[in-house]
């Protein structure tokens, strides 16, 4: 194992929520190691799931570099939802689900025995596709996530910094004891973001979240993410490839493939910026993808 | 297409009903608000004839049938308070125990056990909802009560002296014949209702709600009271007033271990009485008004079941609006 990157250890030096640091897309943006901007945060390799004899997702690599988004895209059941949930060892919880190949964290292996997928969590978020807050008031679904991890210091300031993050402080400043699931689909997938960030997490994986949303909610989604980018690694799976070439830096292509023996497994076709993957992709399964001939 | 249909409309742009479909419709819903209604009429035919039947000790005590403890048949005086409180401190006890322990049985069945460990737990749990309950109230007596007044006279002399707590755990009873073992007892009966209530209510806790939970980082405690829990308050309220009606109105084990005597003390060592045991010991010799004082408990014994569920629909349905902006 390399040398843990000292951030790791002390969340609490994370740079705050900054919304409206200087943005230069590609660059540093207003990060604490300007030279890491773009960096791997989380590296893949040869990465491949299964649940139980089953080989969901084969060999997988490909990096999560700092404070841009990666999209993962490709049809259903190419596994992009698979190794997304590996990032944060969330199939974990999938019994039966195991992980081959290495997928490290600031050079540390997220499935090494010492790990613990809590922290894990703690430091990689997750939205998921359909709005999930919790049965409580507004206030209290931002103030869990703190409660939780023991996060000290004031927490309605933390509440309304993390709400101000997920542009939701506005529609519901007047509302906080409100419950979270009188909200709009599309405020409450806001809320769950506000939820993720309060933590101050360094990566939020985020599974379709706007698919259950209409246009505008999904406009407003999309906005946000190019400014979570600014202070968070973002990794989003859609299935909306306009989605993918909107808001994601760099974006990997996912596909189902039948082996020999006539099982489906999903594959990484393509990884490269986004630019690059809708205008001059170097597979041809890509090319067909993104045409519309296949998917 | 074919000439002996052209008397009706077109059949393409027909709209209006055909054959029987609105009219079983109709008479589905006729048939599911008779049922409806049949089990109110049921619950009201109870209250009206068990009350009538009761009359003449109602007449006679008046509001002294609730509120004084006295029950002297030869005098006709039957103030029931004392049979009222032991149903009220046995039950209590019973929820005491039996709740916590519930709750745990089910968290650990839905949450924590492995998948195979789940259907034979399941079954064990559901035998002991299969036990009668004069075998409780026989176990309760016979191998239970003697074996517990040592540890009813340990607490008492750890505890006794502490003031209010020492007035709770006071002098046991001899035969151990006492509230605490008869509402430890209940205990184990109401266990298997609630437990298997509350599996249920926890099964449809949302995978989403957990995930959301064990994705900001949350253990697995810390998943149950932020995800579990919130979803679960009313299902969970349901399954322990479900217990607690069952431990009211149990009858014969209660009777044969509550020691039937006629007091009120804030001692949980002493024997007291509970209104369905009162109702099967002396119904049998019972004549004129002290049959009308015994039938009388049992209009007491039900109101009370009433106002506790009504309570608990209201308990609930302000937990839903909080929670979810509106009552579901």
């Amino acid at each position: 194992m390399t040398t843990p990157d000292p951030r790791v250890d002390t969340v609490q030096d994370r740079p705050s929520v900054s919304i409206g640091a200087p943005s230069s897309g590609w660059g540093a943006v207003g990060v604490d190691t300007p030279q890491a901007a773009g960096a791997p945060v989380m590296d893949l390799r040869d990465v491949s799931v299964f649940y139980g004899n089953y080989e969901a997702v084969r060999g997988t690599s490909m990096p999560i570099r700092q404070n841009q988004i990666t999209a993962m895209i490709g049809p259903s059941g190419c596994g992009k939802s698979t190794i997304l949930r590996s990032l944060n060892r969330m199939n974990d919880l999938v019994p039966g689900a195991r992980v081959a190949g290495k997928v490290t964290y600031h050079g540390q292996d997220l499935y090494a025995k010492d790990v613990d997928p809590i922290q894990v969590r703690r430091r990689i978020g997750m939205v998921f596709q359909k709005p999930n807050p919790f049965p409580k008031s507004i206030f209290d679904n931002v103030a869990y996530g703190l409660k939780i991890n023991g996060i000290k210091g004031n927490v309605h300031d933390q509440v309304e910094e993390a709400l101000t993050g997920a542009a939701l402080w506005d529609e519901v400043k007047d509302k906080l004891k409100q419950s979270g699931l009188s909200l709009s689909g599309g405020q409450q997938q806001r809320l769950c973001i506000a939820r993720t960030i309060a933590v101050r997490p360094d990566v939020i994986l985020m599974d379709e979240p706007c698919s259950a949303l209409d246009p505008i909610a999904t406009g407003k989604i999309e906005d946000l993410m190019h400014e979570l980018a600014k202070s968070y690694t973002i990794v989003i799976v859609t299935h909306n490839m306009q989605q993918a070439a909107r808001v994601s830096h760099f974006t990997a292509f996912f596909t189902a493939e039948v082996d020999e023996k006539q099982v489906r497994h999903g594959r990484l076709v393509e990884f490269s910026e986004t630019g690059k993957l809708f205008t001059n992709p170097t597979d041809k399964r890509t090319e067909d993808y993104i045409t519309g001939r296949f998917g | 297409m074919t000439t002996q249909t052209q008397t009706g409309p077109d059949p393409k742009t027909e709209l209006s009903s055909r054959g029987g479909g609105p009219r079983a419709d109709r008479s589905f819903q006729v048939l599911t608000l008779a049922a409806g209604l049949l089990v109110l009429a049921v619950l009201a035919l109870i209250l009206i004839t068990t009350t009538r039947e009761a009359w003449p000790a109602f007449r006679e005590m008046g509001l002294r049938f609730i509120t004084q403890n006295r029950w002297d048949p030869p005098s006709e005086i039957f103030g029931g308070l004392a049979f009222i409180y032991g149903t009220a401190i046995v039950s209590l006890i019973a929820l005491i125990f039996a709740v916590p322990v519930s709750i745990g049985i089910a968290l650990f069945l839905t949450e924590l056990a492995p998948r195979r460990l789940r259907a034979p737990a399941v079954t064990v749990i559901d035998l002991l909802a299969a036990v009668p309950s004069v075998v409780f109230g026989l176990w309760g007596v016979l191998v239970v009560a003697p074996k517990l007044v040592p540890i009813y006279q340990w607490i008492h002399d750890v505890l006794g002296g502490i003031p209010v707590i020492g007035a709770i755990f006071g002098q046991p009873v001899g035969s151990g014949r006492n509230f605490m073992t008869a509402g430890l007892i209940l205990a184990i009966m109401i266990t298997p209702i609630i437990t298997s209530i509350a599996r249920e209510v926890f099964d449809t806790v949302p995978r989403a709600d957990k995930d959301a939970a064990l994705a900001l980082g949350a253990t697995r405690w810390e998943m149950i009271t932020g995800a579990v829990f919130p979803h679960s308050f009313g299902g969970l309220v349901g399954a322990v007033i479900l217990g607690l009606g069952r431990a009211m109105g149990e009858t014969i084990a209660i009777a044969l271990i509550i020691g039937s005597s006629t007091q009120i003390t804030a001692n949980v060592f002493a024997s007291g009485n509970a209104m369905p045991a009162v109702i099967v010991s002396q119904i049998g010799e019972s004549t004129g008004t002290f049959t009308a004082a015994l039938i009388g408990l049992g209009v007491v014994l039900f109101i009370m079941t009433v106002i506790i569920n009504t309570a608990a629909q209201a308990i609930v349905r302000r937990a839903e609006i909080r929670m979810r902006g509106t009552a579901s």
